[in-house]
């Protein structure tokens, strides 16, 4: 037998070591529109966490010296310059959005990552139970559906009382069906696959199956789930403190900003409803176009279509 | 298909008793009940008496079985009951607004419908054009707007846009008329909601006519119709997008069932006095039968239009056969 000589190769012979950098720009480059979601992302995320430094004034302290300021306003006795004008007590809009990045993320994080794990694990379970455990839930699953998820939020928050945490319940429960069912949908196929019934001979417990061999397979629907959520809870956030029923004054919250309606602000300062929608705007922007590439790069069916 | 519409007819009543409960028992965890809502608003004194009293004579003091008992029993006969903060039957409370939300939830329909149609199939015809990314930005973009803040820079744009043209600004009338007693009066009080519900809900509309239609220009009888030499305007609009239209159904229904219920925060917005505003007015007061009657009319709409939805399906695509 022949042996074959190995040379050690040297280190410019070798496939490059892919660097971080590389698979950054690599996405960058396939998935150009997500990687700016991506980027608006992290801005907020940068403003949500350092809003204490990075906001040039106070958000909340009321300052009746500069009501309704317009936009780019120096004063120039306390040299204060009102990038985006002031509202009605004279605080600052640019803080004030800054520092509600802080309510939107917290809200649309905390509600989603609960909302869809839950949803995980009900939908895991009930297809991995199937029988009547499955069908009783399917049912119950049915009847929560059958409400429009705003609905349903304005009851949640009648019984639990408004104000950040409670908001946070309130757009969490809706969310739990809604990704209960899709999670089901592809637990089912997976139930039928020879090592789950490996698993099971084994001897191996329910939880350890479910936990182990079945939720890491359904991580693909899951996570498309769940950046999907996240731009939907600071919808419904913004919605919810629009109408006076989610965070309460004097936090700073995009949809209560828009309170007191278009009329009032018309001729005096139409800046005042027009920033925060922005806000909301460019966040859910941003976390659709994150989730659409996040679907693209995991569900392969759907690869280079939408 | 017959035993197939009984069966699936069968099982919504399962759904509508379980969203029953859900509702019954959703209220009566609301802290507080309508007499203290009542006679307790003004922070005064009130006779304890008082309270007891209309609580007696509205059967909020009733034990739960026996209100919850009452309440399916109206149901199953049709009787909704009298509203327990206004004392007028529940009908005619949903009678006045029924009209006002179904006319915005089709006018808003409408409006979907004919954004997303042609610009869901002109970006799947021309997939990664210019055109294409235009078209899914202004999608992409009418999910993230919230469609409030849409009607608040709609409004804006009427006042100044008014006022710089001709001086005075106009803001759309307040007041509700019927669209059969003055049309123009109706319509200029109606459109602005609907376009700002309708571009929203035409952005889901037209992501799902795009990947339909992508799906079904890939299909092997397009290719043989391409062969055939047919020119590619037919193909699109007369062999693909029948086909493509299956999704866009469901997506259009479901929205339907969601607007004539969801448009709570719009309903703010524009002042309208529709049924969004009337379930939060009624869940505010505690007033349980009216929500209970209310919750039920949005849940049944929407369970009987996914009812329909299916069925057209079959009706639409023949090789779908319930049996």
């Amino acid at each position: 037998m022949a042996i074959t000589e190995f040379n050690a190769l040297s280190a410019d012979q070798l496939p490059k070591q892919k660097t971080l950098w590389n698979h950054v720009t690599r996405m960058a480059r396939l998935q150009p529109l997500g990687t700016a979601g991506f980027v608006v992302i992290l801005v907020m995320v940068f403003a949500a966490i350092f809003a204490d430094y990075v906001a040039p004034y106070d958000p909340v302290i009321e300052n009746y010296e500069y009501m309704l300021n317009p936009p780019g306003t120096f004063d120039e006795t306390n040299e204060r310059t009102f990038l985006l004008g002031t509202d009605a007590f004279g605080r600052d809009l640019f803080s004030r959005i800054i520092h509600g990045a802080r309510t939107a993320l917290l809200v649309g994080f905390t509600a989603s990552f609960i909302g869809a794990f839950a949803g995980l694990v009900l939908g895991v379970g009930s297809a991995y139970f199937g029988g009547y455990v499955d069908l009783i839930f399917q049912r119950l699953m049915d009847v929560f559906m059958a409400f429009p998820l705003v609905i349903m939020a304005l009851a949640i928050v009648a019984i639990f009382g408004t104000g950040t945490e409670k908001v946070i319940i309130a757009i969490t429960i809706p969310f739990i069906p809604r990704c209960a069912r899709v999670v089901r949908s592809s637990a089912l196929a997976l139930r039928e696959l020879p090592y789950i019934d490996a698993a099971r001979s084994i001897g191996y417990s329910h939880t350890r199956i479910i936990v182990r061999h079945m939720i890491p397979n359904v991580m693909a629907p899951f996570l498309i789930m769940l950046t999907a959520f996240v731009g939907q809870a600071i919808l419904l956030e913004a919605s919810l403190s629009y109408l006076g029923l989610g965070v309460q004054e004097p936090t700073a919250a995009w949809g209560l900003m828009l309170q007191g309606g278009a009329e009032e602000f018309a001729e005096s300062a139409p800046w005042v409803p027009i920033w925060p929608g922005v806000a909301i705007t460019l966040a859910v922007f941003g976390f659709n176009l994150f989730g659409d590439a996040v679907r693209d790069v995991m569900d392969p069916k759907l690869r280079s279509q939408n | 298909m017959y035993t197939y519409i009984v069966k699936r007819m069968l099982m919504l009543f399962p759904t509508l008793l379980g969203a029953a409960i859900v509702v019954f028992l959703l209220l009566r965890l609301i802290p507080g009940d309508v007499c203290l809502l009542k006679f307790g608003g003004e922070g005064g004194y009130v006779d304890p008496e008082q309270i007891k009293m209309c609580q007696l004579r509205l059967g909020i003091a009733d034990p739960k079985v026996s209100q919850f008992f009452s309440y399916i029993g109206g149901l199953i006969t049709f009787d909704l009951g009298t509203s327990m903060w206004t004392n007028r039957p529940v009908t005619e409370e949903i009678a006045i607004r029924f009209p006002l939300s179904l006319q915005i939830a089709i006018m808003a329909t409408l409006t979907s419908i004919i954004i997303a149609i042609p610009l869901g199939v002109i970006s799947a015809a021309k997939q990664n054009s210019i055109t294409d990314y235009l078209v899914r930005a202004f999608s992409i973009a009418g999910i993230a707007m919230p469609s409030f803040w849409l009607g608040i820079l709609i409004i804006l744009g009427l006042l100044i846009g008014t006022q710089a043209y001709s001086g005075v600004p106009w803001m759309p009338p307040l007041h509700y008329k019927s669209i059969f007693v003055d049309p123009a009066h109706n319509l200029s009080q109606l459109i602005w909601p609907a376009l700002a519900t309708g571009y929203r809900y035409s952005a889901v509309a037209t992501r799902m006519t795009r990947s339909a239609m992508l799906d079904v220009l890939r299909e092997d009888y397009v290719r043989t119709a391409r062969a055939k030499g047919l020119i590619e305007r037919v193909i699109v609009n007369k062999h693909a997008l029948k086909n493509a239209m299956l999704p866009v159904v469901t997506i259009i229904g479901i929205e339907f069932a969601f607007l004539m219920g969801g448009l709570v925060v719009t309903e703010q917005v524009f002042n309208l006095n529709g049924l969004g505003k009337l379930f939060v007015e009624s869940v505010t007061q505690a007033d349980y039968t009216l929500t209970q009657a209310l919750v039920m009319l949005v849940v049944f709409i929407f369970v009987m239009v996914n009812f329909i939805v299916d069925l057209m399906y079959a009706w639409l695509d023949p090789r779908i056969r319930y049996s």
